[in-house]
């Protein structure tokens, strides 16, 4: 526990508050990088997830392409990027883009996948547009599992946001790689502390938004009439 | 008046689901299309509003063949209740039923005020308005879906198995419900079911459907019964069976019906009068009904 | 190519590397998964407990996992034993969850026959319900199979080897052959080891195979609008 206690010093020395390599800085940098990932990967994926979902095509390629996607290693990836675009920010943000976009495709197209095809059958039936079936149906019903897709997504840009660091001085990665270099343990440990408690924090914020987005009526709250239908429950997971 | 002119349907699988298929469904008239599973009269139904389109022939309303408007547009004019109601689980009740005025343009506050007053129209406590579809009850569902069919006073009502999903007793309520209302409001309805049951007691005409969508016999339901075209008809309709074979038999002061089980099916009212309303009166006697 | 027909040697060397780190956390977690989601199944309290806890420890990311674990089991840092446990943790995370939504899929109506045909809460447990949740824990394993094949490679970063040290090395000497080779080999074993899975769910549960391709149930074909 000794170790812990060198880390939690090294968190709390005021020496690491000031200047390129201040903690809060790190902090903001990693954030902002995480953002911005998801938020190129979140252009990429949204739409064609939601046209797959809608029009039931491509459906097969998109699952294959996530299921291959995963089984590349991030590591081999970044580095492979690195080199083709040299040492700097470019290769993290490409390698990273293009491993967040596949939970976010998922999470748009299975959200409107779960929506009971009877749910949309009878909106089309009583004179809704495509567009609209989209738009009224589809977007708030799917929203919950889109959510649980951009959830999987930052927490994994978070996650090799840290191993990003290996090929750029990005973020609070930077604490491990250096401590590695210095044999500085209380570093290695005190910047791992911090990419851990902040990959919960983002787990817990998700956790509500997640809660929040799920439409009324969808939730089965307790406590109103026996809950009879059963088909249209399956977007609340 | 919607009128189906030799309608065929292959689906992009192969399966021929309606085989030149021609009917005309009289306006303010309930026609009601029996059969089992693949007799393709759902698919009829969902021509009527172009949720399938004919492979060939076309569909008529009042004289129009509607392949040539938008479905869209037709769709918002057919009222359209399904099984499982169909309901938007987002919404509550009040805003399921003013989807469809909502769509079509209709102002906000006089939808909502529409909508509530349809509520009362098919029987729905006001104080559900705020309910979403899943605190509902099976049978307050399909009464929600009845009344977002009927909100914007269409003149067609098309209604697929609608009270297919809920328990008899409930089944038996929204019938009679409907009966009601069709009364009041006297649309052309258009009714899919496999129940005969159902079909003799909501339809002026009834279509027996075969596979492929083949008509097996089109008449009133006294007709059928009475004068059932082929073996096929009368066993669909039950006449050949012995709770539709009734006699009269003496007992004490009074005549009862029996039927050729010996079941009581009933009793028998004054002497028997010349006419063909006797299959259809049996039919809905409790005697009938506890078979099931 | 000619990098790569150089070094099939230290290709191969560390492909094995990689099996012996990958095969124990993938084998371990399955063994701790089944009792640990069996039991947050068990009560109430006991599945919010452990499944978020799993949740929790789902959501850590690997690399200061492994750079932590050393603080709390002593081991040291360069050890291939923390890349094992790291990702054994992971395993585990992920499995209960599936453990207990597997068990939760065996339909109430069979569970309840089970028991009337007098199967005892054990032997209804291993011969009626983890068979019959068989497919949702196969389909959990392929998941942790694939994820660890390719998480493994992270610890090449601190200097254990895998095929991860592929990256590592090309990066550092600028050869891409190398890293392209790395990635191949990694898809391929994570690719190798969801194919035993898969075969090995035929072979284990013939009951999920299919005789024919289902028939489209009734068709809700919709015209063009």
């Amino acid at each position: 526990m000794n170790l812990f206690a060198s880390a939690i010093a090294w968190i709390l020395d005021p020496a690491n508050y000031v200047g390129l390599n201040a903690i809060p800085l790190r902090i903001g940098q990693h954030l902002v990088f995480s953002l911005v990932t998801l938020v190129f990967a979140s252009a990429i994926a949204i739409p064609l997830g939601y046209l797959i979902g809608h029009t039931g095509r491509g459906r097969g390629l998109a699952v294959t392409t996530s299921g291959g996607l995963r089984a590349i290693p991030t590591l081999g990836l970044l580095t492979l990027v690195a080199l083709w675009v040299g040492i700097g920010v470019v290769a993290p943000y490409v390698a990273l883009t293009v491993l967040a976009i596949p939970p976010i495709l998922a999470g748009a197209y299975t959200g409107f996948e779960a929506i009971d095809r009877r749910t949309i059958d009878a909106a089309r039936a009583v004179g809704m547009s495509e567009l609209q079936i989209v738009r009224k149906v589809e977007l708030p019903l799917g929203l919950p599992l889109l959510i649980g897709g951009l959830r999987s997504a930052t927490l994994q840009v978070i996650a090799t946001a840290t191993l990003a660091a290996y090929v750029a001085d990005l973020g609070l990665g930077r604490y491990l790689f250096s401590g590695l270099k210095t044999r500085d343990y209380a570093e290695m440990l005190g910047g791992s502390i911090l990419v851990i408690l902040l990959a919960l924090a983002l787990e817990g914020i998700f956790a509500l938004i997640q809660r929040f987005v799920v439409p009324r009526g969808v939730s089965g709250r307790p406590g109103t009439a026996p809950k009879l239908r059963t088909g249209s429950s399956a977007a609340a997971r | 008046m919607i009128e189906f002119r030799s309608v065929s349907k292959r689906f992009p699988d192969g399966t021929l689901a309606v085989q030149d298929f021609s009917l005309v469904l009289p306006s303010h008239k309930t026609t009601v299309l029996v059969g089992s599973s693949g007799s393709g009269k759902t698919t009829l139904l969902r021509m009527i509003n172009r949720m399938v389109d004919p492979t060939s022939g076309s569909v008529e309303i009042d004289g129009e063949d509607i392949a040539s408007l938008p479905p869209v547009k037709l769709r918002r004019g057919i009222g359209y209740v399904m099984q499982n109601s169909g309901l938007l689980p987002h919404r509550t009740v009040l805003d399921n039923v003013a989807t469809v005025p909502l769509l079509r343009g209709t102002p906000k506050r006089q939808a909502r005020a529409d909508a509530l007053a349809m509520l009362d129209t098919v029987g729905l406590d006001r104080a559900l308005a705020d309910r979403y579809p899943s605190q509902l009850s099976g049978g307050q569902q399909q009464r929600v879906g009845v009344a977002r069919g009927l909100a914007v006073n269409p003149n067609i009502l098309l209604m697929d198995e609608p009270f297919g999903a809920v328990d008899p007793i409930v089944r038996a309520e929204l019938q009679q419900e409907l009966v009601r209302l069709q009364k009041e409001l006297d649309k052309t309805v258009v009714f899919v079911t496999h129940d005969i049951e159902e079909a003799f007691l909501l339809g002026d005409q009834i279509v027996i459907l075969r596979e492929g969508g083949r008509i097996a016999q089109v008449g009133s339901p006294a007709d059928l019964l009475a004068r059932p075209a082929d073996d096929f008809v009368a066993s669909f309709v039950g006449a050949d069976r012995g709770r539709r074979v009734l006699h009269v038999e003496r007992h004490g002061d009074g005549n009862v019906v029996v039927d050729s089980d010996g079941r009581l099916a009933g009793v028998l009212n004054g002497e028997p009068v010349a006419g063909t309303s006797a299959g259809s009166s049996a039919g809905s006697t409790p005697g009938a009904e506890g078979d099931r | 190519m000619t990098w790569v027909l150089a070094n099939l040697g230290l290709i191969w060397a560390r492909t094995l590397d990689h099996v012996v780190l990958s095969l124990p956390p993938i084998v371990i977690c399955f063994v701790i998964a089944v009792p640990l989601g069996w039991f947050a199944r068990r009560y109430r309290v006991s599945r919010g407990i452990i499944l978020t806890g799993a949740g929790l420890l789902y959501a850590v990311p690997s690399l200061p996992l492994i750079f932590v674990l050393p603080a709390v089991i002593g081991t040291s840092l360069l050890s291939p034993v923390n890349v094992i446990i790291a990702l054994t943790l992971y395993g585990i995370a992920l499995m209960v969850r599936v453990v207990a939504d597997g068990l939760d899929s065996v339909d109430a109506d069979v569970r309840q026959s089970a028991s009337a045909m007098g199967y005892s809460t054990w032997s209804r447990f291993w011969q009626v319900e983890l068979p019959l949740s068989g497919p949702v824990l196969l389909a959990g394993m392929r998941v942790v199979a694939v994820s660890t094949v390719s998480l493994v490679t992270v610890g090449a970063v601190i200097g254990v080897q895998s095929l991860g040290s592929l990256f590592t090395d090309g990066f550092q000497r600028g050869i891409q052959a190398e890293i392209i080779a790395g990635l191949v080999a990694t898809v391929a074993l994570a690719l190798l080891f969801d194919g035993a899975l898969v075969l090995a769910g035929r072979v284990l549960m013939p009951w999920t195979r299919r005789v024919a391709p289902p028939k489209p149930s009734v068709p809700l074909e919709v015209s063009a609008a």
